[in-house]
């Protein structure tokens, strides 16, 4: 591993979404908006957005850099240029670490945006701080980048890397306490959410949100959470072959 | 197939490929293929389309998976990190980021290969494609998309240049243009091996390597080729080998 090659594929990376406006959009303004929106329907019960806004600030980033990661990794498994890397001097781990560090600096800024709007304009409302909850989004959204990283190597068209959305990221988002309160759900259910990352995320969201401290909880389930994405990660990079059929 | 017995004065092979087997999709797509490219020359790999040979250019670069038998490229196995800004890739469909600047494509490769910007802008020259450096490559013909992926490649100076149909497609006077680079840079003692579906290009070539379904049915110069055959151009040849083989089966 070569943290030039790293940082040089970093480079690339950020240079190709740049040169796609849209995508930038999506990437920067669309949570903020999103939460802005949420903020607007639940106008009546502020007490609630400060759950759901919240929980949305890492919610979102995650499903985001998911879909971008399993698309640009595709095209460049599909593409060609996958196979010509591999003939370069980059390694594969140069390969995952540009593409996490790239996407984390997407995942940095659309979380400074988001985060900004939330707390200064919508009235977003925690105990503890706010960079803390900005901390918890960006390791969360590594985590969709790096689930990403492994769909890419199973689908063979970017119609069939989106399918994998609901089955992946749809139960996450329904089960870690985002729509329904877990303590209120079957038994089963809660053990289904207990075994799935994004749950601790929105758990450690829920420490800083009610307390002023760096709880030791807090820190326990942003560690799962940062273990999922090793783990996500290391899957990831085994698919990545030099050699194929 | 007439072994090529190295002769003690020779340099030693660019690349020697031993009994080379590879199964793909269930299939045995190469059938224990043998041969030496000799370093300084311009190989052609020819045969129509599916007769292998982009799973041996892979074989060369190292991305293929094989089943039995060895490459070996400038000493070390294909593939093997020495490698990897010694042998440079240009694959069959130009292996190039469509949301990236020809500039930037380039950049990138030369980057990796631990070269200058300036390298870069050098081999956009060399391929032509000047003029269209900041246009984005998704927005390029076919065939300036194969040039820019060139570029790519040569941005890397490499002692060896794989190149898969790198002409299919291209205008002719550039086309004749880059065959003038394939000569000079052989001439500079770069080993290239160029695959091709059509004979037209074949008498471009230091050596032959008529490949189908699998197996080497011709490893020689395109004159001795002739001359083994009694046919005037190379397509004839071809045929007459594959008759030839055909009778004795
Ligand atoms: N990914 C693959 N999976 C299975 N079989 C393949 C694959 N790619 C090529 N083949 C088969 O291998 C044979 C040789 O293909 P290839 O090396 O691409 O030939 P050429 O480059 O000469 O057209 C063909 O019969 C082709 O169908
Ligand atoms: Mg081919």
């Amino acid at each position: 591993m070569s943290l030039r090659i790293t940082l040089i594929t970093a480079g690339r990376i950020l240079r190709q979404l740049l040169n796609d406006r849209r995508t930038v959009v999506m990437i920067l303004a669309v949570p903020a908006l999103i939460i802005s929106l949420i903020s607007a329907i639940m106008d009546a019960a502020p007490a609630v957005f400060d759950q759901v806004g919240l929980i949305l600030l890492a919610a979102f980033p995650f499903m985001l850099m998911f879909m971008i990661t399993s698309i640009t990794l595709l095209r460049e498994r599909t593409g060609g240029t996958l196979e010509r890397l591999m003939t370069t001097p980059t390694a594969k781990m140069d390969l995952v670490g540009g593409y996490a560090l790239a996407f984390g600096v997407c995942a940095s800024l659309q979380t400074a945006i988001a985060a900004t709007v939330a707390y200064l304009w919508l009235d977003l409302d925690t105990v503890g701080s706010a960079w803390t909850v900005g901390l918890i989004a960006i390791v969360t959204s590594l985590f969709g980048m790096a689930l990403g990283l492994f769909v890419s190597a199973f689908a063979s068209t970017e119609f069939q890397a989106i399918q994998f959305m609901p089955v992946l990221i749809v139960p996450q988002l329904f089960l870690c306490g985002l729509i329904w309160p877990r303590e209120q759900m079957a038994g089963w259910l809660q053990g289904v959410s207990d075994a799935l990352p994004l749950t601790y995320a929105v758990k450690a969201l829920q420490e800083v949100q009610v307390s002023s401290d760096l709880t030791a909880a807090m820190w326990g389930d942003l560690g799962i959470v940062a273990g999922a994405v090793v783990v996500a990660t290391v899957l990831g990079a085994a698919t990545l072959r030099r050699r194929t059929g | 197939m007439p072994p090529t017995d190295a002769k003690p004065s020779a340099p030693p092979p660019a690349i020697t490929v031993d009994r080379l087997v590879v199964d793909r999709g269930g299939r045995s797509v190469l059938r224990d293929l043998s041969t030496t490219v000799p370093a300084g020359s311009v190989t052609g790999l020819l045969g129509p389309s599916g007769s292998g040979k982009t799973t041996l250019i892979r074989s060369i670069v190292g991305t293929q998976k094989v089943k039995s038998g060895r490459v070996t490229v400038l000493g070390d196995p294909a593939g093997s990190k020495p490698l990897r800004n010694r042998v440079a890739y240009v694959t069959q469909d130009a292996s190039i980021y469509p949301d990236l600047s020809v500039r930037s494509n380039v950049a990138y490769f030369a980057a990796l290969y631990g070269r200058r910007r300036a390298d870069a802008m050098a081999a956009i020259e060399r391929v032509g494609m000047g003029e269209f450096a900041g246009r984005l490559a998704a927005n390029l013909s076919g065939g300036q998309k194969t040039r820019t992926s060139l570029a790519c490649a040569l941005v890397c100076e490499p002692e060896v240049l794989v190149l898969d149909e790198p002409t299919v497609g291209l205008d002719p006077v550039i086309r004749d243009e880059l065959w003038s680079q394939f000569r000079a840079l052989a001439s500079a003692g770069k080993t290239l091996v160029v695959s091709s579906h059509v004979m037209d290009e074949a008498d471009r070539c230091d050596r032959l390597l008529l490949l189908r379904e699998g197996l080497f049915i011709a490893d020689d110069t395109p004159g001795d080729l002739r001359a083994a055959t009694g046919t005037e151009n190379l397509e004839a040849a071809f045929l007459h080998l594959i008759r030839e083989l055909e009778e004795t089966r």
